[in-house]
């Protein structure tokens, strides 16, 4: 089949002369040599030159009045092929929508097509196509209806479809199936853009569906689709139907011509699968109903051999038969020697999916050599986390589970999901069911450890760092004959390292801690004291003082880090009720009861929202404490308001009990427990599979004949297929006998071997004593021990920020110092360290840059090849102009250049720059044409604004502005008086070449914040100010809530939106000070309230407060 | 779904274009040039599926000409690369019956490619269905 299209290109000869149609020869070769002409060429500037020429001529053409319909058709084939090229054809469009209206036969539709090509669903132009479509969906010609029909089903405007609508669905009925086909697909069109309205005819959907054309039934298919994946639940009555139907594809029930390569409608049958598989989704009954057409169609599709893309499909069948891997086994052997590195992804995916307990080792093995190659993140990553859960799930042994383990956090590095140090050292801690296995383990681990660590530590990763240190730290005491000061002195000098992170060397010196017993270890403490005590990193500071402490004292260190083999689960007082007597004692001294920190917020909200009038509860207090009445200041105002801050004291609610509830079911042992819970469930579902996706995607492979795969011939590569086949053999071992040891798919229960993972989560069930929260305690992911456990609950620094583990408190017992409810409800928060969870972004290069340079192309390209149209008026900011802003404004803040008007030869675009003292309007006028356009001259008149020219002589003074050249006009505006918005009317005049004069009206639009400066006073300055002003107003504004301090945010919003200049910020009030330009000033008080900001105005001049207020809530209203 | 069908010649040259998101005029130039960079070079041994982006490419190879298919994720990459196939069965049927080159008459081309591929979704793929409404207006022009 390959050489199709070189038959067909070769086949020159009989071109000219069998060609139909007798207008075309001169037609195809003109495409021809502007085809042939740009595969001639050899620079991107000679295809410009070429295409812009073509593009000349084309207009020229088009807008000759004595083209043919035969002709047009050409020149648009031809624009066509300019644009696709890139080369915009605008000037075409409205001729490709009279070649549609006015052409007959083939010109009509090459009319329809350019139309479809060129313009897309929101043109404008689109519109003048609706009438054409009208008349050709009632001509009596039969292909007419049918372009329209195509036209329709591409590209129309949503607004219009009501227009046509009824005439579609008349189509409906036509005896002829291709029209029928045809309106279905329109309306699938409509249903794409406007589900709505074709809402009542679904009716008419179910009898396409029903057609008995099966070509009018599969389109319309592509509405059921749509509709079954936006509600599933409403069709389900229809599964029995696309059950039959697809019965009677499988069994080859539809014409011959339906084949393909002699399978019955392939791509019918992958629409239907997709169907059923969305309706059987989570729906066991309706899964029932398909599940014998199913297996008929899986049975149907046989593999599709070529290596090159049957994995794919391979890799999804497997997650249903693993036998089907055995077939092919040499065939994915040699995938995996591929060059192509997706062919080897997809294979060891594969793999992946046939592993068992005794594949393992090899497939694993292949997993890290890939991952050892590996340059992209992503996939590091994912092999990382399938080589961990491999491991986990089915390793033969546990040292080749600590060697696989350590290769993993060698070469996955930093980069590794969270999850994998967590649930390794889980693991670890918690164990099997046999104890020797366990302290095998552990030695193991232990002893790999102290190897690496005496090579070359500063090559490890962080993750790797932290799990080493904590093992050593936990279990190093498993090993026999290995001192713990060996151990200090091989963690010591990881403090030194310069990668190092905080984090790391707070994991490393927790394992010091847990290890520092006896004499030498003291000295080695000592001397990290010395050598580190001076850091800046006060967490380590502080670790270090715990350090040198509990080293010193072996009593305490043995009551603060008892030293259990941590096999018991701890038992966890999640009431801390071992603090009720402190509490109750406090309460009885006058403190106020603990609330938690969501139910203060909202009596605090209840409390205020009680008080109507802004300044009410402050009013008294304020009076007593200044003398002038009537007269508030705000600063005064201020620090009365912060006496009556403490809520709490007031609080109608709140008994004398603790509130435990709120404590308890978010903190447990792991810390916060409704997030640490979730995850192992979560990850548990992911793994299921979807037994009708499986089925869909793995019958979804076209069918091709039976070919049985080619024998490994013996040949003079035998030595290297006997390796091929001993590898086949050990990767797909375990494969065929399913019932003793079968392959563990995704989902389906290991029943005989019991992998690492497995143990691991049947442990909460069988646990003993627990607190009240225990059993979801036991899930969650943490490496802790007995020990680390209550180092936590010890701990209540409140330098130890939760996001390190504490080894031990630098308190000497837990009673001398009882922490307070609240620090110790928050201190046992997560002891794994957390882990970043940013994955790495999607590849997607950021080519933000590429458009923008691409963009400031088109622009000068536009500037320079002025025969092709000039700038958009409409433009938002015509890129060219910026660079002709005067050098002395630059930089100064400014609003974006826009157009003002335009006419044949000038356009006038401007923008208004803020200087420290004055507004100035630029005015940017643009000479596209060649000649010069004498005695310019601008006037501008406005009632609000004082306008006057700033550079140059007296106003109105005559100027020339050259063709191709941009003149630059200055003018300061001041405000006469305050107003939300203001215009400025003006008119462009000069003379044209031929003498004609000519004048274009333009306007401007400017709004206060314009002409808004900001006010620097201290806080002294502006009280007295205020004082000063009068004309109050007083209005409630939205708060930027969703902020972490809502009423800076909301100040620095109206700061950086409007100018103003934020004076102070007391507790919850602010002080706001700006003036108009030339003008008054005006204040602004504000004050949270009610979870609103309450402000309050003045100024002098009595419009002003209203405009500024009017633009402050416009500022918070964008988002 | 699918994004876009290209033809393109050895020489990474566009011979047809046709999109079904809309991708700006001034953007399919530089997106052309990139796919083609990530298919033209492949081997012919290597897979004919090529992730890009936030999508996936499936191409063929046909003497001087690829036509490579951007699909999204959820597409399924064999479909589309029979559907290639199908595609260029088609058109040899229609034009070594008519006899030109084929890039020649983009026009024809492109309403083939129309009845196959509406809004991203294959539409039709029996070939006399296809080439049905094209075969009725070369009789018309002839009659």
């Amino acid at each position: 089949m390959s050489d199709v299209v070189e038959r067909t290109l070769t086949a020159l000869p009989s071109l000219l002369s069998s060609d139909p149609s007798p207008g075309r020869p001169s037609s195809t070769s003109k495409l021809g040599t502007l085809i042939r002409g740009i595969t001639e060429l050899t620079s991107k500037h000679d295809e410009e030159k070429l295409i812009q020429r073509e593009l000349v001529s084309i207009k020229e053409q088009v807008s000759s009045p004595n083209t043919t319909m035969r002709q047009m058709k050409e020149l648009m084939v031809r624009a066509v092929y300019c644009e696709m090229l890139g080369y915009e054809a605008s000037f075409s469009y409205i001729h490709a929508i009279k070649l549609a209206q006015q052409g007959t036969a083939l010109d009509k539709r090459v009319g329809y097509l350019a139309v479809s090509l060129f313009l897309n669903e929101s043109h404008e132009l689109l519109l003048l196509l609706v009438n054409t479509v009208l008349k050709d969906l009632q001509s009596t010609n039969l292909i007419e209806v049918c372009m329209a029909l195509t036209v329709v089903g591409q590209v129309f405007p949503k607004d219009m479809i009501p227009a046509i609508l009824p005439m579609v669905e008349e189509k409906l009925n036509h005896p002829k199936e291709i029209i029928r086909r045809k309106a279905v697909l329109a309306l699938y069109k409509f249903y794409l853009i406007a589900p709505n309205q074709v809402q009542h005819i679904h009716s008419k959907f179910r009898k396409a569906l029903c057609d008995k054309d099966p070509g009018v039934m599969s389109a319309s298919l592509h509405i059921y689709l749509e509709m079954v994946t936006e509600k599933p639940e409403s069709y389900k009555d229809l599964v029995v139907s696309f059950v039959t139907i697809l019965k009677q594809v499988v069994g080859g029930k539809l014409p011959i011509d339906f084949n393909y390569h002699s399978v019955p409608a392939p791509w019918l049958q992958i629409q239907l699968l997709r169907i059923l598989s969305l309706l059987g989704k989570n729906d066991r009954s309706t899964s029932e109903m398909m599940y014998e057409v199913l297996d008929e169609s899986l049975r149907r599709a046989e593999m599709n051999h070529n290596i090159t893309y049957g994995l794919k499909a391979l890799t999804y069948v497997v997650q249903q038969d693993a036998n089907l891997a055995l077939q092919h086994q040499m065939t994915i052997i040699e995938c995996l020697d591929h060059a192509d590195l997706i062919i080897k992804r997809e294979t060891l995916e594969l793999l992946f999916r046939i592993t068992n307990g005794q594949n393992v080792k090899v497939i694993v093995e292949k997993l890290l050599e890939f991952l050892r190659h590996s340059k992209d993140d992503y996939v590091t990553i994912d092999l990382g986390g399938k080589v961990t859960e491999l491991a986990e799930k089915y390793a033969p042994d546990n040292s080749w589970f600590i060697r696989t383990m350590n290769t993993v956090f060698l070469l996955v590095g930093d980069q590794m999901q969270p999850d994998i140090p967590n649930s390794f050292l889980r693991l670890l801690s918690e164990g099997f069911e046999s104890a020797e296995e366990d302290q095998q383990l552990r030695l193991l681990a232990v002893d790999s450890y102290v190897s690496l660590l005496q090579e070359q530590p500063a090559r490890l990763p962080q993750r790797f760092l932290q799990v080493i240190s904590w093992v050593l730290g936990e279990y190093s005491s498993v090993k026999e004959g290995l001192e713990p000061a060996t151990v200090l002195r091989l963690l010591a000098p990881l403090l030194d390292l310069r990668h190092c992170s905080s984090e790391t060397k707070s994991w490393v010196l927790a394992a010091m801690t847990k290890l520092s017993a006896g004499p030498a270890c003291l000295s080695v403490a000592q001397e990290l004291a010395e050598r580190h005590g001076g850091s800046l990193d006060t967490t380590l500071r502080q670790r270090l003082h715990e350090l040198q402490h509990l080293a010193s004292d072996g009593e305490l260190l043995r009551r603060v880090l008892p030293c259990s083999d941590g096999l018991e689960p701890l038992e966890v007082d999640s009431t801390l009720s071992f603090l009720d007597g402190f509490v109750s004692e406090a309460l009885a001294a006058g403190a106020a009861p603990y609330k938690p920190p969501h139910q203060r917020q909202e009596e605090l909200a209840q409390e205020k929202a009680l008080s109507v009038e802004p300044y009410g509860l402050s009013l008294p207090l304020s009076l007593s404490s200044s003398s002038i009445a009537g007269r508030l200041s705000p600063t005064v105002l201020s620090m009365s308001s912060g006496l009556s801050g403490n809520s709490t004291e007031l609080s109608p609610k709140g008994g004398s009990a603790l509130r435990l509830e709120g404590v308890t079911r978010v903190w447990g042992k792991e810390g916060y427990l409704a997030k640490a819970a979730l995850k192992p469930e979560e990850a548990a579902k992911t793994e299921v599979p979807c037994p009708l996706s499986v089925l869909q995607e793995g019958g979804s492979a076209p069918r091709t004949p039976v070919v049985s795969l080619p024998a490994p011939a013996p040949g003079p590569s035998l030595q290297a297929e006997r390796e091929k086949q001993q590898l086949a053999s050990c990767l797909f071992m375990g494969l065929g006998s399913q019932g003793a040891a079968g392959p563990c798919l995704m989902g389906k229960a290991e029943p005989t071997r019991h992998g690492f993972r497995k143990k691991v989560k049947g442990q909460g069930s069988s646990s003993g004593a627990r607190g009240p929260s225990g059993d979801s305690a036991s899930s969650s992911p943490s490496p802790l021990s007995a020990q680390s456990a209550m180092d936590n609950l010890l701990c209540s620094s409140p330098l130890d920020s939760g996001s390190t583990p504490s080894p031990a408190d630098s308190a000497p017992s837990p009673a001398d110092s009882a922490p307070s409810p609240a620090d110790s409800a928050t201190s046992p928060a997560d002891p794994a360290p957390h882990l970043p969870h940013d994955l790495p972004a999607n590849n997607r290069p950021c080519d933000a840059q590429e458009d923008l340079t691409e963009d400031t192309d088109t622009s000068e390209t536009v500037v320079e090849g002025n025969s092709v149209a000039v700038v958009d008026p409409y433009d938002p900011e015509p890129l060219c102009l910026s660079p002709h802003l005067p050098e002395e404004l630059c930089g100064l803040p400014r609003s974006e250049i826009r157009p003002l008007c335009r006419d044949a030869s000038l356009v006038l675009s401007a923008c208004c720059v803020r200087t420290d003292h004055s507004s100035l309007l630029v005015v940017f006028v643009s000479n596209a044409s060649d000649s010069a356009a004498r005695r310019f001259a601008l006037q501008m008149t406005s009632g609000d604004l004082e306008v006057s020219r700033v550079r140059g002589g007296p106003e109105e003074e005559e100027e020339h502005v050259e063709g191709h050249s941009v003149a630059v006009y200055q003018y300061s505006l001041v405000p006469t008086r305050p107003s939300v918005h203001m215009e400025l009317a003006g008119r462009a005049s000069y003379q044209r070449p031929d003498g004609e004069p000519q004048s274009t009206p333009f306007s401007y639009g400017l709004s206060l914040p314009d002409f808004i400066r900001p006010l620097s006073v201290s806080t002294e300055e502006y009280g007295r100010l205020w004082l000063a002003s009068s004309n109050d107003i007083k209005q409630n504004l939205a708060l930027l809530s969703q902020e972490p301090d809502p009423l800076r945010a909301t100040l620095h919003r109206l700061r950086d939106r409007l100018q103003l200049n934020v004076v102070d910020i007391i507790a919850s009030e602010g002080i706001v000070a700006c003036q108009l330009l030339q003008g008054p000033p005006c204040l602004m008080h504000c004050r949270l309230n009610a979870g609103c900001l309450a402000v309050w105005l003045r100024s002098s001049l009595p419009e002003l407060p209203d405009c500024l207020l009017y633009h402050c809530q416009r500022a918070l209203a964008q988002h | 779904m699918i994004k876009f069908v290209l033809m393109v010649n050895r020489q990474g040259q566009t011979r047809l274009s046709r999109y079904y998101q809309p991708v700006e005029l001034g953007k399919r130039a530089a997106l052309e040039a990139d796919v083609v960079r990530g298919c033209l070079y492949r081997k012919k041994e290597e897979c004919s599926f090529v992730e890009y982006k936030d999508f996936k490419l499936v191409y063929r190879h046909y003497a001087s000409l690829y036509i490579v298919v951007g699909i999204t994720e959820s597409e399924n990459e064999l479909s589309v690369y029979e559907l290639v196939h199908n595609f260029v069965e088609v058109l040899d049927k229609y034009f070594s019956r008519v006899v030109s080159p084929i890039m020649f008459n983009m026009d024809k081309v492109h309403i083939i490619l129309d009845e196959m591929i509406q809004n991203g979704h294959v539409v039709e793929t029996n070939h006399s269905r296809i080439l049905a409404p094209l075969s009725a207006l070369d009789t018309l022009a002839h009659s």
